[in-house]
């Protein structure tokens, strides 16, 4: 098992910001949009900075779709903010019809996704934003894994043209992904290579896959570990390459099982190479409130629930 | 272009219209004839469009260095479409393909078919003004001086999004944007008042910052003059809203006066009865 070290555990949303920062001073076309948001979405250095190119929208996320499609009408890249479930669930006809049907030029980027939001519960913890977004036609889905990764992808996604939905959170993670490594929309990134079982892991469940694949090296076991960061479009040729030699699958993802990384997961195996897959994702409920550790502890999205999944999982190919 | 012009173009956008319904047998003529007015008034007068060097018009996505002009009731589609192909945008023939497979003419608009002069879709009530704010915000970072207008009906003004968007224009000292809710006091299930009251809108506008007009939507005279008060009001911090009055159904006797006739097409016998009443100015598609 590949070793992965980092020198300090950091949130994804101040990745974003970090990312927001740099783009506010190589991009000039960049505008950020937030609701009421701007201390949580960390946008702080982009507004110091570039407080003509900020626009205060107040909590009327739905209006902010409607004017973040607008501006791109005029070669401007704007980056509506806030909070997953308003920048999904709240908004999905908006960004159906002026964005993802309209082909507009918006990224939407949202932090507190999934239940590691914690204490403020249920109502915030979105748990199916990913599923909503994939669905729509056109919309390009991302979920990065640590700072360092949050902070390309941010960047890159306003190189790209097309609607965006870039999902991160709120708890400090490991950062463990090289500053330097360039963020390529759509492809995945093989962490460990191994030939017993396939983790594909998607934000904050990537390192608890890394842990999953230590504890399952020490009982003998090789998993390949993949970061999938882009949910859609889905790198279904490195799914497949790596499910020709494993021969069989567990996906990790912090959302609901209905409609996530697992479901376009088992997409591609059942359409390509069918083999034994389990996911380990939340079940048909929604969250509660509790520190996020607890959250992911009670909700099985741990390393340990992996390794289980990852086990049964091998038992399943004989 | 003089009224005279104006209303020969109109007439002929009326018989487009009620042909095109006629002849997919869906779609929303009371709208688009109460509306037509204004259309052929801001396209063929009021707003500034971008042209190439032999005076037609020219459609690039993002608009820039020309006004613009959003249709938020997309179900009025039939009178953008008559009155962008009348303008030159695309040829008049394609009016035939309306709603039907294959076209550039959707039911509601949309920008998917790349038909040129649509640069949202709209249909989903309740958008058009936030889109509208954004292009005009747009323009304001990019120091183009042009005007973004935006059509909302007035059962739209139900929506919840708009008053996000009517906070929000003010707010952000959107001068440059000039909208016009379409007064007609009807919507599918019947008048506005007994569906769910707006009460006065022209007063609620004007609570949330907005300059507020009123025209006759229906006189070419009035909405050319209450155009450009409307553009002398702009530029001065407050964005212009216009208030209005048409009567759905506009310039067909038996459209007239009822909510029937906002999502149903006229049969043979309805359609030359109709055609009667309206002149043949440009020629037929």
């Amino acid at each position: 098992m590949k070793t992965y070290t980092f020198t300090e555990k950091k949130d994804t949303r101040s990745g974003f910001g970090a990312g927001m920062a740099e783009l506010g001073r190589s991009h000039p076309d960049v505008v950020a949009l937030c609701a009421d948001l701007v201390a949580s979405l960390k946008l702080d250095t982009f507004i110091k900075e570039n407080p003509d190119r900020f626009i205060q929208c107040g909590i009327a996320e739905a209006n902010m779709i409607g004017v973040a499609a607008g501006l791109t009408l005029n070669g401007l890249i704007p980056f509506a903010t806030t909070f997953a479930n308003f920048g999904s669930s709240r908004v999905l006809d908006q960004i159906r019809q002026a964005v993802a049907y309209s082909n507009k030029n918006v990224k939407i980027c949202v932090s507190h996704a999934g239940l590691t939001l914690g204490e403020d519960g249920a109502t915030h913890q979105v748990l199916e934003d990913i599923s909503m977004m994939k669905a729509l036609p056109g919309m390009t889905v991302i979920n990065p894994c640590d700072f360092n990764q949050t902070k390309a992808a941010t960047i890159a996604i306003a190189d790209y043209e097309g609607p965006v939905y870039l999902r991160f959170g709120r708890p400090v993670v490991p950062n463990f992904t090289p500053a330097d490594q360039p963020f390529e929309i759509g492809k995945a990134i093989l962490l460990n290579e191994g030939a017993d079982v396939s983790i594909f892991a998607t934000g904050h469940m990537v390192w608890q896959a890394l842990e999953a694949g230590k504890l399952l090296a020490e009982q003998g076991v090789e998993a390949e570990i993949i970061n999938i960061h882009t949910i859609k479009p889905l790198d279904k040729e490195a799914i497949l390459a790596s499910v020709s030699k494993t021969g069989c699958v567990v996906t990790a993802e912090e959302h609901q099982m209905n409609g996530g990384l697992g479901d376009s997961v088992a997409q591609v195996l059942a359409l390509n190479h069918p083999a034994p897959l389990e996911m380990v994702a939340v079940n048909d409920s929604f969250g509660e409130s509790g520190t996020p550790e607890q959250l992911m502890e009670k909700y099985g999205l741990t390393a340990a629930s992996i390794v289980a999944k990852a086990l049964a999982v091998i038992q399943r190919k004989k | 272009m003089e009224t005279s012009e104006l209303a020969k173009v109109a007439s002929q956008v009326r018989r487009d219209i009620v042909r095109m319904v006629h002849g997919v047998a869906s779609g929303h003529p009371g709208g688009s004839l109460g509306c037509t007015d204004l259309l052929v008034s801001l396209y063929f007068q009021a707003m500034n469009l971008k042209m190439d060097d032999q005076g037609s018009v020219v459609f690039d996505m993002s608009g820039s260095g020309e006004d613009l002009f959003f249709l938020s009731n997309g179900h009025i589609s039939p009178v953008l479409y008559s009155v962008l192909a009348r303008r030159g945008y695309f040829p008049v023939s394609e009016l035939a393909t309306f709603r039907k497979l294959n076209s550039r003419l959707q039911g509601h608009p949309a920008t998917a078919e790349h038909l040129p002069g649509i640069r949202i879709a709209s249909g989903s009530l309740g958008q058009g003004l936030s889109v509208a704010a954004g292009a005009a915000y747009g323009k304001k970072i990019r120091n183009d001086p042009h005007r973004v207008y935006c059509l909302m009906g007035d059962g739209e003004q139900q929506e919840g999004q708009i008053w996000e968007a009517a906070a929000f224009i003010p707010h952000r000292k959107l001068d440059n944007l000039i909208a016009i809710i379409d007064f007609n006091g009807q919507q599918i299930d019947g008048p506005t008042d007994v569906v769910l009251n707006n009460r006065d809108l022209g007063a609620k506008y004007e609570a949330f910052g907005w300059t507020v007009l009123h025209m006759d939507g229906n006189d070419l005279d009035d909405v050319a003059s209450t155009l450009q008060a409307a553009q002398e009001a702009g530029g001065q911090g407050a964005p212009v809203c216009i208030i209005m009055k048409t009567e759905m159904g506009q310039g067909v006797d038996f459209m007239m006066h009822t909510h029937k006739w906002h999502g149903t097409a006229p049969n043979n016998e309805q359609l030359t009865a109709a055609l009667a009443q309206l002149e043949e100015t440009l020629g037929d598609y």
